[in-house]
C-alpha cells in the first residue's frame, strides 16, 4: 500500500506481506494450534485416533477376528456395541479398524499431495509447452468421474486389495491440489526473490525445490489435509462397494459386511452406524485442522477478539 | 564522515572512459502485447551508454521510461531485441553456457527495489549469502565463506554480522533488508552493481543510510554502480553522471551537476521544475499534468513532442539523436541542441 | 496566507487510538491535539508507523478492529464525532467532510463507470435526482481539469493522475468544509504530483475548504501547506507554520527528517539521516519516544514524557523547549 513501506516493525507483530510462512520453531506452531479452538479440537480427535490405531489392544480387549460370541447381540457391558452376524465383537472391530482406515487415508493423501506438488509447481515454473501439457492432463483427471472409473477398475481387479484402493484414490484425488498449487506458484514466480535466486545462479530445479516450495508450505499442508479428508471418505465409499479386500479390517469393510448382512433391518444397527460415525469424526478432525491452518497462516481470517477494558 | 566519503567532485572528470566496464550500443527491447492486434511496446529504443570503472551513474526517469528494462537487459534477464551490450569490451550476447553466464552474473549483479519481496521469507539471511558464495566463489571453503558473508554484511552496515546471519527477513527492517541485498551483490566481487530503485520503498530517514552505503561501495570496494531512480535529489547526492530517459529513449546525459544546473532537453527542464526542494522557492510550474509516455507503436519522431512547448514539425518526423550540447553533455533534441541538424531519414516520408 | 482570525472548524483533543495485537496494545495515536481553521491546509507528515494515517481514519471514524479510538474528542461543526451515532455520521459524511484515499486504483470500483460511482455517492448522501447529480458530476470533473466526457469512462481507462483527480472530484461533490487526504499523490510521478498539488491548492482557493493532508514526503508539501504537524511513534512532536518549520526545525526529529532530503541545488554535503529505527509501539521507551535515536538526548529525556509546549510560533514536544525557552543542557 504505502510506497514508503517501512523502516521498522513499528506495529506490533508486523509481518511481511508474505507472512503466511511462519518460520521458526515448532514451539510457534504448537502455540498457534493451542490458541485456536478449531485446531485444538481437530488435533485432539486426530491424536485419539492415532492412539487407537497404534494401540488398539489397550481399549478393546477382545480379538476382533474371533467369531466366538453369540451373533447379533445388542449392546451390553460385555460387548459395548454388541456383536455382528458372525459373532464378532463390534467394538473390537471398530477399534482395530482404525489402523487400516487411517493408514489408507494418510498414504493416499500423502502420495496424492506429492503428485500435486510435482505437477502443479513444475507446470507453473517451466511454463510454455510443458505448462500446457501438464495443465491439460490435470484438467482431464479433474473431470474424470471417480466412481465410474472405479467400477471399471473393480471389474478388472477384484480383490486387488489395498494397493489398488490407494492407487484409485491417488489418481482421482491429485488433480484438484495440482490446480491450486499451479495458481499459487504462478503468482509467486516473478517475485523478486525468485528472480534473484535465478540471477544468483541457482539451477531451475533448485529454485523450485529450495526457494519456491518452502514458501508454499501452508498451501501444501492445506492440500494434504484436504486430500486426506477426501481419501477417508472416498476409501470408505470404495470399500463399501467392494473394491479393496473385504477381509481386511477397516471401517469401510465393516460397512460392506454390514450391508451384506442387512444390519439395519436385522437388528444390529450399530454395525452400520458406528463405522460411519468414525469416518465422519476422522474427517471432521482433518477438516478442523484445515480451517485452523488457514487461519494460522492467514491472519486476516482470524476471529477478532476484542480486549475488554 | 571522512574526506574519502565526501563526494569526489574532481574524480568524475578524470575517470577513464577508454576502458569502460560496461557499454551499451543501440540497445533496444520491444515487447509484443495485445493478442490479435499485436502491438509492440517499445520499452527501450536505441540506447547508448557507457559506465566507467568506479563510476556511479544515475539513470533517471519516470514510470514507463524504460529504466527498469535497461537494468534487466544489463543483468541478462531479458535478451535485447537489437543492439548490443559490451562488458569489458566483450559482447554479452556471446556469453553462453552456464558457467560463463554465471560468471557474468557475478560481475554484474542486481539489487532489487522491494525490500519485502527481494529476500526469500523461508530462509535465513545467512543461507542466501552462503548460497551465493558457493555458486560464485567456489574457491572458498566453508569457514572462508562464513567470514566473507560476515565481512560484506559489515560493509553494508549490518552489525553484528553473525547475529544478522541467523535472522529471517521478517525480523529485519526494510532498510536492513536492502542492505542485505547490497551485501549479497558485493560478495560476488562485482565490477558493476545494478541498483534498481533500491531506496524508493524505504522511509526517508533510512534512505540516506543506504545511499551512503552505495557511496562507500564505490570508494572502498572499487565497484561501479548504476543507480536507477525517479528521485532527482538522491541521484544528485550520489552520482557522478546522470542519464535521463523518457519513453524508452535516452534524452540527456552528462555530469550530474552540469545536467541539473544547465538542463538542455525540455523534458529534463520539466522534470527539474517539478521536483520539490523545500529550501528553495517554488519554481514556476508548467501546465503539464504528467501524461504517461507513449511507448506503444510510437513510430518515428520525438516521443516527448506531445508535451513539449518547443515542438516543431521536424520533431514529428525525425527521431532526435543524442548530440553534444557542451563538452561531455549531450541531449537528443532538435530544437535546444545548438547546431543539431536533423537528418531526414530516407524513406520515412511523413 | 494563514487564515489568522478564521473560525476553528475542527478541534482534536487528546485523541488516542489503540491497536490490539497479540503482543500487547499499541498506542497507534497517543494524545494528539490540534485545531484546524476554516480554509487551512494542514500537512501531517511522518514516516511509516508514526500513526498519521491512523489519525486520519480516526477523525473520519473509519477505523475497524483491532484499531479503536480509546480516548479523546474530535469536535467538528460543534459535534463530537467520536461519540456520534452512525446515522449522525452519515449525515455529516461527504456533505461536510470527505476523504480522498491513497490509491485511486484501490478506491475506485473497477467495474463501474465514473458516472455510476459519482451517482452512487450522491445518492448515498441524499441527492437522488439524476439531473442534479449529472450536472454536479460534470461540474466537479471540470473543476479538477478532467473533460466531463470521462464520466462514461472506467477507472482503468484513465491515467494515474486523472484517477486521483477523479477521486478529488468525488470528494468535492457536496462542497464539504473539510477534506481529508491520505497520501493522494504517492502513486504518481513527479510531474503529475506537482500538477496535482497545484490543482488542489487552486481548488482550495476557489472553494475555501480546509485540508488535512497526510504524507511521508515533507518536501512535497513545503510550498503548499499553511501548517505542518510532524508525527513520530503516535505522537505529534512539532506543529508549526510551514515556512518556520522548514527554515528552522525545532524538534531534533524534524531536523533529522529535513536533513534526510538531500538538496538538488544547494551545496553537496554528506548527510547522515537518523540512525536506528522507530520503536515498537507495544514497547515504547521510557520517557521521550525519540530519545534512543536523538543526537541531543540527555538524562532528562528518559525521566518523563515531555508534553507539547508552546515555543515561538510552534508547539513542540521536547525537553529542550520546555517552559517556552530553548534549553541547551
Amino acid at each position: 500500500m504505502s510506497t514508503a513501506a517501512l523502516s521498522g516493525s513499528a506495529l506490533p507483530g508486523a509481518k511481511t506481506p508474505l507472512g503466511r510462512f511462519r518460520t521458526g520453531t515448532v514451539g510457534g506452531l504448537a502455540r498457534a494450534i493451542s490458541s485456536n479452538r478449531k485446531a485444538t479440537a481437530g488435533l485432539v480427535i486426530l491424536v485419539v485416533f492415532c492412539f487407537l490405531a497404534a494401540f488398539p489392544g489397550v481399549v478393546a480387549h477382545d480379538n476382533p477376528h474371533a467369531e466366538i460370541f453369540a451373533p447379533a447381540l445388542g449392546p451390553s457391558a460385555a460387548h459395548l456395541l454388541g456383536t455382528d452376524a458372525y459373532g464378532q465383537d463390534l467394538f473390537a472391530q471398530l477399534i482395530y479398524s482404525t489402523r487400516e482406515s487411517l493408514l489408507i487415508a494418510l498414504v493416499a493423501g500423502l502420495l496424492a499431495t506429492v503428485l500435486s506438488v510435482i505437477v502443479g509447481v513444475t507446470a507453473a515454473y517451466i511454463g510454455g509447452l510443458v505448462d500446457n501439457v501438464l495443465s491439460l492432463v490435470t484438467d482431464i483427471f479433474l473431470v474424470i468421474p471417480a466412481f465410474p472409473l472405479i467400477v471399471v477398475i473393480a471389474a478388472y481387479s477384484k480383490n486387488g486389495g489395498d494397493p489398488i484402493l490407494i492407487a484409485v484414490l491417488v489418481v482421482t484425488g491429485w488433480s484438484y491440489g495440482a490446480r491450486q498449487l499451479r495458481v499459487q506458484a504462478l503468482s509467486i514466480r516473478d517475485r523478486d526473490f525468485l528472480v534473484a535466486a535465478r540471477l544468483r545462479g541457482e539451477r531451475r530445479w533448485r529454485v523450485i525445490v529450495s526457494e519456491m516450495l518452502p514458501t508454499m508450505t501452508s498451501l501444501i499442508v492445506a492440500i494434504f489435509l484436504g486430500t486426506t479428508l477426501y481419501a477417508i471418505v472416498a476409501a470408505a465409499g470404495l470399500q463399501f462397494v467392494g473394491l479393496g479386500n473385504p477381509d481386511t479390517l477397516s471401517w469401510g469393510t465393516m460397512l460392506y459386511w454390514a450391508q451384506n448382512n442387512e444390519a439395519l433391518q436385522a437388528g444390529s444397527p450399530l454395525w452400520a452406524i458406528m463405522p460411519g460415525v468414525c469416518i465422519a469424526m476422522l474427517g471432521a478432525a482433518f477438516a478442523l485442522l484445515n480451517y485452523a491452518f488457514d487461519e494460522v497462516s492467514n491472519p486476516a481470517l482470524r476471529p477478532v477478539r476484542r480486549r475488554r477494558k | 564522515m571522512t574526506e574519502a566519503e565526501k563526494r569526489p567532485q574532481d574524480g568524475a572528470s578524470n575517470l577513464v572512459r577508454a576502458d569502460p566496464v560496461l557499454e551499451a550500443r543501440g540497445l533496444t527491447r520491444h515487447f509484443r502485447i495485445g493478442g490479435l492486434r499485436g502491438h509492440t511496446l517499445h520499452a527501450v529504443d536505441d540506447l547508448d551508454m557507457v559506465i566507467a570503472e568506479r563510476e556511479i551513474v544515475a539513470l533517471v526517469g519516470e514510470s514507463g521510461s524504460g529504466k527498469s528494462t535497461v537494468a534487466r537487459l544489463l543483468a541478462m534477464v531479458y535478451r535485447p531485441t537489437s543492439g548490443e551490450i559490451l562488458f569489458r569490451g566483450r559482447p554479452v550476447s556471446s556469453i553462453r553456457g552456464r558457467r560463463r553466464v554465471l560468471a557474468y552474473r557475478g560481475q554484474v549483479p542486481m539489487v532489487f527495489q522491494d525490500p519485502f519481496s527481494s529476500l526469500n521469507p523461508a530462509h535465513t539471511i545467512g543461507y542466501a549469502l552462503v548460497r551465493g558464495l558457493k555458486l560464485h566463489r567456489p574457491e572458498l571453503d566453508r569457514r572462508q565463506r562464513q567470514a566473507e558473508a560476515e565481512r560484506v554484511l559489515a560493509v553494508a552496515g549490518l552489525v553484528p554480522p553473525a547475529f544478522i546471519m541467523s535472522k529471517y527477513p521478517y525480523e529485519l527492517s526494510g532498510g536492513q533488508r536492502q542492505r542485505v541485498g547490497f551485501a549479497a551483490a558485493l560478495s560476488y566481487r562485482p565490477k558493476l552493481i545494478l541498483a534498481d530503485e533500491p531506496v524508493s520503498m524505504l522511509d526517508v530517514s533510512i534512505r540516506i543510510g543506504l545511499l551512503n552505503v552505495m557511496a562507500r561501495l564505490r570508494e572502498e570496494e572499487k565497484v561501479s554502480l548504476l543507480y536507477i531512480t525517479h528521485d532527482i535529489a538522491s541521484a544528485r547526492y550520489l552520482s557522478d553522471r546522470i542519464l535521463v530517459m523518457y519513453a524508452g529513449h535516452l534524452v540527456e546525459q552528462g555530469p550530474t551537476d552540469d545536467v541539473l544546473h544547465n538542463p538542455v532537453h525540455p523534458y529534463t527542464r520539466l522534470l527539474l521544475s517539478a521536483v520539490p526542494d523545500p529550501r528553495a522557492e517554488m519554481s514556476v510550474t508548467s501546465a503539464d499534468v504528467g501524461e504517461p509516455p507513449r511507448v506503444i507503436d510510437p513510430g518515428e519522431g520525438c516521443r516527448f513532442r506531445w508535451r513539449c512547448p518547443l515542438a516543431t514539425d521536424v520533431c514529428a518526423e525525425v527521431t532526435p539523436r543524442l548530440r553534444s550540447a557542451s563538452p561531455d553533455h549531450e541531449a537528443a533534441c532538435h530544437v535546444t541542441v545548438p547546431g543539431s541538424v536533423p537528418r531526414v531519414v530516407a524513406g520515412t516520408g511523413r | 496566507m494563514t487564515p489568522a482570525e478564521s473560525r476553528v472548524i475542527l478541534e482534536v483533543s487528546d485523541l488516542c487510538v489503540d491497536y490490539a495485537s497479540s503482543s500487547g496494545t499499541a498506542k497507534a495515536v497517543d494524545q494528539v491535539s490540534f485545531e484546524l481553521s476554516e480554509g487551512e491546509f494542514l500537512a501531517v507528515v511522518g514516516e511509516s508507523g508514526c500513526g498519521k494515517s491512523t489519525l486520519l481514519f480516526a477523525i473520519a471514524r473509519l477505523l475497524s478492529p483491532p484499531a479503536e479510538v480509546s480516548g479523546g474528542k474530535v469536535v467538528f461543526s460543534g459535534q463530537n464525532m467520536v461519540a456520534m451515532s452512525d446515522k449522525a455520521l452519515r449525515a455529516l459524511r461527504w456533505r461536510d467532510l470527505s476523504v480522498v484515499m491513497q490509491s485511486a486504483m484501490n478506491a475506485l470500483n473497477p467495474v463501474s463507470s465514473i458516472r455510476a460511482q459519482f451517482f452512487d455517492a450522491m445518492k448515498a448522501h441524499g441527492e437522488s435526482d439524476p439531473k442534479v447529480a449529472r450536472a454536479r458530476s460534470q461540474e466537479v470533473l471540470s473543476m479538477v481539469g478532467i473533460d466531463p466526457v470521462h464520466l462514461a469512462s472506467y477507472a482503468h481507462q484513465l491515467s494515474g493522475g486523472m484517477r486521483q483527480r477523479a477521486m478529488i472530484a468525488m470528494a468535492l461533490l457536496f462542497s464539504p468544509e473539510l477534506i481529508l487526504m491520505d497520501e493522494p499523490t504517492s502513486a504518481l510521478d513527479v510531474v503529475a504530483q506537482r500538477s496535482l498539488m497545484v490543482q488542489i491548492k487552486q481548488l482550495q482557493a476557489e472553494l475555501g475548504f480546509a485540508i488535512i493532508f497526510v504524507t511521508h514526503d515533507m518536501s512535497l508539501v513545503s510550498h503548499f501547506s499553511d501548517r505542518v504537524a510532524v508525527m513520530y511513534a503516535g505522537q505529534v512532536v512539532e506543529t508549526r507554520p510551514t515556512r518556520s518549520l522548514f527554515d528552522n526545525p525545532l524538534h531534533p526529529y524534524t531536523r533529522g527528517l529535513l536533513d534526510s532530503f538531500p538538496s538538488v541545488y544547494g551545496p553537496k554535503v554528506l548527510v547522515e539521516g537518523i540512525p536506528g529505527s522507530p520503536p515498537d509501539l507495544t514497547d515504547l521507551p521510557v520517557g521521550c519516544n525519540f530519545s534512543p535515536r536523538c543526537p541531543r538526548a540527555t538524562e532528562r529525556c528518559s525521566a518523563g514524557e515531555p508534553a507539547l509546549c508552546e515555543f515561538d510560533d510552534a508547539l513542540v514536544r521536547c525537553v529542550l523547549y520546555e517552559g517556552g525557552t530553548a534549553g541547551g543542557d
